[in-house]
């Protein structure tokens, strides 16, 4: 599969996903790390893809989404945003109520 | 000497592309010293800007348009940037 169909898959079998550096327990940058105390502030069940492990899917999806830097935060394959959006949202209470309405709120 | 610094260098970009009415950069690169994405000398900036060009437009789209403007610089000098990009009179951007 190429770096573009693995996205596509990611994305159609995971209604919420992040993309980012490092994992939830483990982040590797700042701006991952709020973006995953953001979702699991609003008990969020949610997907992740470390980028490090495949350098071919993080090239892939900067031109895919139009979005050059991460983490990049995915519901229902459209994207949300970075962390600075999602941070806010979550602050707003918009992030729990996206996340409510596909069913990813535990 | 004087060669314009990164701030200056994005600042004068965001100022040709959105005609800003407010705007703030500042370098939080010390903040992440040490690590890895800081390591090849790419900075981390924090851009407030408030520009009538992001009237009706959505934040992944007013991020999308700071992104692009920015395109070159994030190639060379910007390692990661943290936006708060809003039209006159929005309260959150």
């Amino acid at each position: 599969m190429t770096a573009v169909e693995r996205i596509k898959e990611q994305l159609a079998s995971n209604p919420v996903l992040l993309y980012m550096k490092g994992t939830p327990d483990f982040p590797q940058c700042g701006f991952s790390a709020q973006t995953v105390g953001a979702l699991r502030a609003c008990k969020a069940k949610f997907a992740h893809i470390n980028i490090f492990e495949d350098p071919e899917v993080r090239e892939a999806l900067k031109s895919y989404s139009n979005w050059p830097t991460f983490p990049q935060l995915y519901v229902n394959g459209e994207l949300v945003g970075g962390c600075d959006i999602a941070v806010e949202m979550y602050q707003s209470g918009e992030l729990k109520q996206l996340l409510a309405e596909v069913g990813a709120v535990a | 000497m004087n060669k314009p610094s990164r701030t200056e260098k994005i600042r004068s970009r965001l100022e040709v592309e959105f005609n800003p009415t407010a705007l703030e950069i500042e370098d939080e690169s010390h903040h992440h010293a040490g690590h890895a994405g800081a390591a090849g000398g790419m900075g981390h900036f924090r851009v407030r800007i408030v520009s009538n060009d992001f009237k009706g437009l959505s934040a992944v789209s007013r991020h999308r348009r700071v992104y692009a403007a920015l395109a070159e610089l994030l190639k060379t000098d910007v390692h990661a940037l943290t936006i708060d990009a809003r039209a006159p009179g929005d309260l959150s951007g």
